[in-house]
């Protein structure tokens, strides 16, 4: 029961994590709720069937299929969290007024809720998809099932307590700072899940340049260890990145903030510098 | 940006047939384990492994030292790129049966 207690629990804090960071990057934005609860919602189906064809998809492309389609779910949300952080350069400084003004969720912004709650979506489905599958094999394989499975559901509840957890944790920072906290948390995401997604299209044998290894610091922190896991969702901690997943983390970095930089020094009233 | 980013790809779907070769390195999980557990490939290439899943349940195959995450469903084959590695000893397990199911690539 514990082990997949624990297996199911670190597949769920993954996704949790980045619910925590949205829920929190969205605070004051009427409707966010509804956006989430979506994103959830949708990604929870979505895992079903993506396991459902977990058969199909991996066939696909030569056997690339599992690679490709990785790391298409990785680059949509990376765009989706540029998108939402260029659209809060431009008006977090208005909805941070606001708040401090009247202490309320305002009604502006449907936009970058839906990039979120796709951004949501796709992380449920993806980290979703493996423990469905998980547990369809639990089941499948009889006997020993049913106390697998409460573990597996106690996984769910746990990952489930540590999205909470991580949004209380960042409500505890003041309104002033949370924007640009929440920017920097979502840039380092963005950062980490393109340097992923280049890594499956390494596996898929498309982008194999550059693919020697820069550095092992697995004997310090190993990736699948909880807290190398936490990181690694987080910041993108790779304990044996290669040349192209340095790069392209750096390169995305450098988007993100280019992007932030345009937005911000174009909107019609407001020019003040943060 | 894009520019640069349509550059590494050309450049990585051109390369991508003349470097990956189909050995054929096999890899079969029965009763959560895997045969052989220790595989040997040769060290600085590309190569192919297939893994051929003969229980019902689905296994991850999973190694951060190959950087390798696949999924492969139950009845079912599935194949993982690795390399080009240095020549030593790389783990991987099957992440839903880590108990049982590990096993080594040895590169030489």
């Amino acid at each position: 029961m514990l082990g997949a207690l624990i297996i199911v629990f670190r597949e769920v804090i993954e996704a949790g994590l980045i619910v925590g960071i949205v829920m929190a990057a969205t605070r004051g934005v009427a409707g966010r709720g509804r956006w989430v609860s979506i994103g959830v919602a949708g990604g929870v189906v979505g895992a079903g069937v993506v396991a459902m064809f977990a058969g199909v998809i991996s066939d696909a492309f030569q056997g690339a299929g599992q690679e490709l389609f990785n790391a298409s779910v990785l680059g949509v949300a990376v765009i989706m969290l540029m998108w939402h952080n260029a659209w809060m350069a431009r008006h977090g400084r208005e909805i941070a007024d606001e708040m401090r003004r009247i202490g309320t969720a305002v009604s502006e912004g449907a936009k970058p809720l839906t990039a979120l709650a796709i951004v949501v979506g796709l992380a449920v489905l993806r980290e979703g998809s493996e423990v469905v599958l998980f547990l369809y094999g639990i089941m499948a394989s009889g006997t020993t099932g049913s106390a697998l499975l409460v573990g597996g559901i106690l996984g769910i509840a746990g990952g489930a307590a540590f999205t909470a957890l991580t949004y209380l944790g960042l409500l505890a920072i003041p309104n002033r700072y949370i924007f640009s906290v929440t920017s920097w948390l979502i840039a380092l995401l963005a950062a980490g899940m393109a340097a992923q997604a280049v890594q499956f299209l390494n596996n898929a044998g498309l982008v194999v340049a550059l693919d020697r290894t820069l550095w092992d610091t697995s004997w310090l922190l190993s990736e699948k260890s909880i807290f190398g896991r936490l990181l690694h969702t987080l910041v993108g901690y790779i304990d044996r990145p290669t040349e192209m997943q340095l790069l392209v983390y750096v390169a995305t970095l450098i988007a993100m903030f280019l992007l932030m930089r345009v937005a911000r020094y174009s909107p019609p009233q407001r020019l003040a510098r943060t | 940006m894009r520019s640069v980013f349509v550059a590494i790809l050309m450049v990585g779907l051109l390369t991508a047939g003349a470097v990956a070769r189909a050995d054929d390195y096999v890899l079969t999980i029965k009763d959560h384990r895997f045969t052989p557990e220790e595989i040997k490939v040769p060290a600085d290439q590309r190569v192919m492994i297939t893994i051929v899943n003969d229980d019902a349940t689905p296994e991850e195959f999973d190694s951060s030292a190959l950087k390798v995450e696949k999924v492969v469903a139950g009845k079912s084959k599935g194949v993982v790129r690795i390399g080009p590695l240095k020549a030593g000893r790389y783990p991987f397990i099957g992440e839903y049966h880590e108990a049982t199911a590990k096993g080594v690539v040895i590169a030489e």
